[in-house]
């Protein structure tokens, strides 16, 4: 791919008497590209492998003053030294007006009703090259539309075959997906089988399509192009930080686009970042700040219901604080996180956490100040090796695994050591082990690590591999993660919630720090790093100095019920680690003030105040990503009914509590309190290894968070959740395992953890002997219990 | 979680295996998706000359390439066939040379002897009138046509009436 081609060696050439210097073996249309001359194209992108197809980027090209004889394609001509072009000459506009009208042929001129009017690359085209009457007599073309799913709409019969989307699909997407099927007059771009498009970044085809033949589905017919008005955010769903454009009218998002950023989502984004905003506009919104009076909900203003909450909050606090614990989304801005932060501390209390899904705490103590990377995005796709421990990247960080799959492409060895087998896109070695035995597995591949740089191994390290055997493949990665200059190991959110996580982190720090690799973390969550910095832990102040007396963090503020509890936009049953102990703890407490932009009939069940705030598009804010990038964005939307940035809930809340610090007057100024309070704190790492789980008789349940599934925005977008990724959760076990019981594909299951649910049976040999994997986040596994442990299974 | 495919274990018979790997040796082993159109023919060859869905699936799976991409190859060729098709396949030349030469009317007479238009097979199942046929590089014997892979040139209609008369 020409993105690639990165020599420094020059060429000198010159474009419409423009003399430029050139990298040599670069393209004609990328020197014209880089120095603003307009070549138009179809076909050409940046980021795809050139078929130089549409013939509409023709221009006059002189190789030692001698003319080529017909006009080249800028797209697929190589500079050369001394090269004249001439970009509009007569012959040039001459050779684009013609395929302009080869192209128009048969392209319908429904423009009044195609959703691409007023930002189609045709349209424009051909109001430059164009000719108001066609020569050509014969019937135009029709064909059938495809039925995509549910994202994206087809009309195509406006496909000009650029095949911008099959090369997506297939280059980037990594799932050939859509294909040119037929010759000549016939081509025609289809999925062939009816299947539909099921990319998690299938969106992106919808910009890609230089015609309206694709087009964005639930926004179709909404709005026009020329309406529109375009504010720059980031994406809420995960730690990647994707630059968006929101583009809205009146106040209401209309879609979402990407921004492009080639150190962080190039020009691509997720469909999670595209169709996410959907959710904002669900008809669970709260409107109006709500109260529960003696059983019954009331609406009421703000400054009732804030009364109401500092009354109820001071009661509790004023004799035992430690009574209080706060859970916040781990999506929150920095602002949100910093002020609830103080507000909690405000009232005595240290009871905060954001890492909700996190099974392990006992290492927090000794991380450094925020969960990082290790590098910067982009050199994701550089590695020459990779081990990945309990991650699913496909789900939890799109955009991530597309980097990963280009290391992959590039001939990078991704190894991925994982208690369930995962559905990748790209070549990786999947090494599946029961969740129990994962530290174990990792210790094999740092004594073999140690043993090739002779090294001595923690005794502790040693005592876990041997309660192993040592195979071929952890050498092999021990060989390759030692052999690359750029390896990664990388923790994810699998492993997170792991509940032996430490033990994870510490192995994979220790593997990393013997094979001169980068030990990296890939947190839950779109803002977890802001979260760690902004004091929303229970262990460090804002700005990471550490608490003396560190509070509860998520889990044992659940394991130990509190008796009030204030929630930021959570939704305990599916947004913590141990969804049924959560949704217990919020039943029994004695107050809960929920900071929501829903309400759902949980949460008239247990809480006490809703207090409505505005979602990710109605705040301004700021999100730290995984590389520690601060990106702060301003709010797009007009708040939903009476809902308010949740800052300035806060800050009014923080007075009426009579606290000191909440004077703030804008986002701006929250946020450069905080800056300032950020320091270079990097405490030292310590290991803490615990011995593995050791699985009982029963099964053990593993957990992971669907694509769909983790966050109160997405989990509402009604397009996302008409994808196919969007499944009820079921029971997946082995067939040998489902065998043992008497179970068949399809049909029901008793399965008793903390609760008991009934699911529906997948069998499915990617998971290992002993275990089952029921994800999280969902409606069906809600009542069970935690995201890993013990599990029974009987017929239902 | 992984798509599990058992289109190939079903539809290829190890003869035909044989035969594809034959085909796959030729080629660099990375490069295995090379073997696509012979191995597409042999599938044709084993199914009464046409190809069911399930075979572009095999072929793909076989030869550990994208599903969809077999369907464009299969799509491409004029030589595949994804409809059944008659016990035998006439391709008439309609590009320039035979064109000149009298083809459109050779093309008439043809489609009303048979009372059955290009691209379809007659109700007997015996001949099927391939769709549409580009210049076959007989250009100097034209008006020509195929049938079952065999060249008749300076056609005439009482040369087309002997020939579709001998098949049986
Ligand atoms: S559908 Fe759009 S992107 Fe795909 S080939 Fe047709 S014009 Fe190009
Ligand atoms: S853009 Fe160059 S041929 Fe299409
Ligand atoms: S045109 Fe008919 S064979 Fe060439």
């Amino acid at each position: 791919m020409t993105a690639d081609v990165k020599q420094t060696e020059l060429v000198t050439i010159t474009v419409d008497g423009v003399e430029m210097q050139v990298p040599k073996g670069s393209m004609v249309i990328e020197a014209t590209d880089a120095a603003r001359i307009d070549v138009p194209r179809f076909c050409y992108h940046k980021k795809l492998s050139i078929v130089a197809s549409c013939r509409m980027c023709l221009v006059e090209v002189e190789q030692g003053g001698r003319p080529a004889p017909k006009p080249l394609p800028a797209c697929a001509t190589p500079v050369a030294d001394g090269m004249k072009v001439y970009t509009s000459s007569p012959k040039a506009i001459a050779a684009q007006r013609g395929v302009m009208e080869f192209l128009l042929i048969n392209h319908p001129l429904d423009c009044p009703v195609c959703d691409q009017g007023g930002e189609c690359e045709l349209q424009d085209l051909a109001l430059g090259y164009g000719r108001s009457v066609s020569r050509f007599s014969e019937r135009k073309r029709v064909f059938e539309d495809e039925d995509l799913g549910p994202l994206i709409a087809t009309a195509m019969t406006r496909c000009i075959h650029c095949t911008r989307c099959v090369r997506f699909l297939h280059e980037i997407g990594g799932q050939r997906e859509l294909g040119a099927v037929g010759r000549g007059e016939h081509t025609k771009i289809t999925t062939y089988i009816e299947g539909g498009v099921h990319s998690e970044l299938s969106g992106n085809i919808i910009d890609l399509c230089p015609v309206g033949a694709l087009t964005d589905k639930p926004y179709q017919f909404s709005a026009r192009a020329w309406e529109l008005l375009a504010r720059p955010t980031i994406s809420p769903h995960d730690a990647v930080g994707t630059n968006l454009s929101a583009h809205y009218l009146r106040g209401k998002i209309k879609r979402v686009v990407p921004r492009e950023n080639e150190e962080i989502n190039e020009c691509w984004i997720a469909d999670r970042d595209r169709f996410g905003f959907y959710g904002i506009y669900s008809e669970q919104r709260l409107n109006r700040p709500m109260i529960k009076q003696d059983g019954q909900w009331r609406e009421v203003d703000w400054e009732t219901a804030l009364t109401t909450a500092a009354e109820a909050l001071r009661k509790i606090t004023s004799d035992s604080p430690e009574q209080l614990g706060a859970l916040v989304s781990p999506n929150a801005t920095t602002e949100e996180m910093y002020l609830l932060g103080k507000l909690v501390r405000g009232l005595g209390s240290r009871n905060i956490d954001h890492r909700l899904r996190q099974g392990d705490f006992s290492d927090q103590a000794a991380l450094g100040s925020y969960p990082y990377l290790g590098r910067p995005i982009a050199e994701l796709e550089r590695l020459q090796a990779a081990l990945l421990i309990g991650a699913d990247l496909r789900a939890q960080a799109p955009l991530l695994n597309l980097r990963l799959r280009k290391a992959s492409l590039r001939g990078g060895s991704i190894h991925y050591l994982n208690p369930l087998r995962l559905d990748l896109n790209f070549r990786a070695e999947q090494h599946v082990v029961p969740a129990p035995t994962m530290p174990t597995e990792l210790a094999l591949v740092a004594q073999a690590l140690a043993e090739l740089k002779g090294a001595s191994l923690p005794a502790a390290v040693e005592q876990l591999a041997a309660a192993g055997t040592r195979q071929d493949w952890h050498s092999e990665v021990a060989r390759q993660l030692a052999e690359s200059e750029s390896a990664s190991v990388l923790l994810g959110a699998i492993a997170i919630a792991h509940p032996a996580g430490a033990s994870l982190r510490a192995l994979g720090t220790l593997i990393a720090e013997l094979a001169g690799a980068r030990f990296g973390e890939i947190s839950d969550g779109a803002n977890s790093a802001g979260g760690w910095l902004a004091g929303a832990v229970p262990h460090r102040k804002a700005g990471g100095e550490a608490e003396q007396q560190p509070g509860l963090h998520a889990r044992a503020m659940l394991e130990q019920p509190r008796r009030a509890y204030v929630l930021y936009n959570v939704e305990p049953e599916y947004d913590c680690w141990d969804p049924a102990a959560a949704s217990a703890a919020m039943d029994s407490a004695e107050f809960v003030l929920a900071f929501t932009p829903f309400v759902t009939e949980r949460m008239r069940a247990y809480a006490d105040v809703l207090l409505p705030v505005g979602t990710f598009a109605e705040t301004a804010g700021t999100f730290v990503n995984l590389e520690g990038r601060w990106q702060s964005f301003g709010g797009v939307a007009a708040p939903v009914g009476e809902a308010r940035p949740g800052w300035r809930v806060l800050r009014v809340l923080g007075n009426l509590l009579g606290l000191p610090g909440f004077e703030h007057e804008s986002a701006e100024e929250v946020h450069a309190e905080v800056r300032q309070l950020v320091g270079d704190y990097q405490p030292a790492k310590a290991l803490s290894l615990q011995a593995a789980a050791t699985a009982g008789s029963g099964l053990y349940r593993v957990a992971s968070v669907p694509i769909y599934a983790g966050d109160a925005v997405v989990r509402r977008s009604t397009p996302l959740q008409q994808t196919s990724h969007a499944k009820p959760a079921a029971l997946h076990i082995n067939s040998a395992d489902a065998a043992a019981i008497g179970l068949n594909d399809g049909e029901q299951a008793l399965v008793r953890q903390s609760g008991e649910v009934r699911l529906t049976v997948k069998i499915d040999d990617g998971v290992p002997a002993g275990t089952v994997w029921i994800p999280s986040a969902l409606s069906e596994s809600a009542a069970l219990g935690p995201m890993f442990g013990e599990v029974t299974v009987a017929r239902a | 979680m992984t798509r599990e495919s058992h289109a190939a274990d079903e539809i290829l018979t190890p003869e035909m295996r044989a035969e594809i790997d034959r085909w796959i040796a030729k080629y660099p082993p990375d490069r295995k998706q090379s073997a696509v159109l012979p191995a597409l023919h042999i599938c044709q060859d084993s199914n009464g000359g046409w190809l069911k869905r399930e075979h572009l699936d095999a072929v793909a799976d076989y030869l550990g390439m994208p599903r969809v991409q077999v369907y464009e190859v299969a799509n491409f060729y004029g030589n595949f066939f994804l409809e059944p098709v008659g016990r035998h396949k006439i391709n008439i030349c309609n590009n320039i040379s035979c064109m000149l030469r009298g083809a459109d009317e050779l093309i008439a007479y043809i489609e009303k002897k048979l009372g059955i238009r290009r691209g379809e097979t007659t109700p007997d199942g015996r001949i099927t009138l391939v769709m549409e046929e580009e210049c076959l590089a007989a250009c100097v014997g034209a008006p020509m046509m195929l049938v079952d892979g065999k060249y008749y040139t300076d056609l005439t209609p009482e040369k087309v009436d002997e020939i579709l008369d001998s098949l049986e």
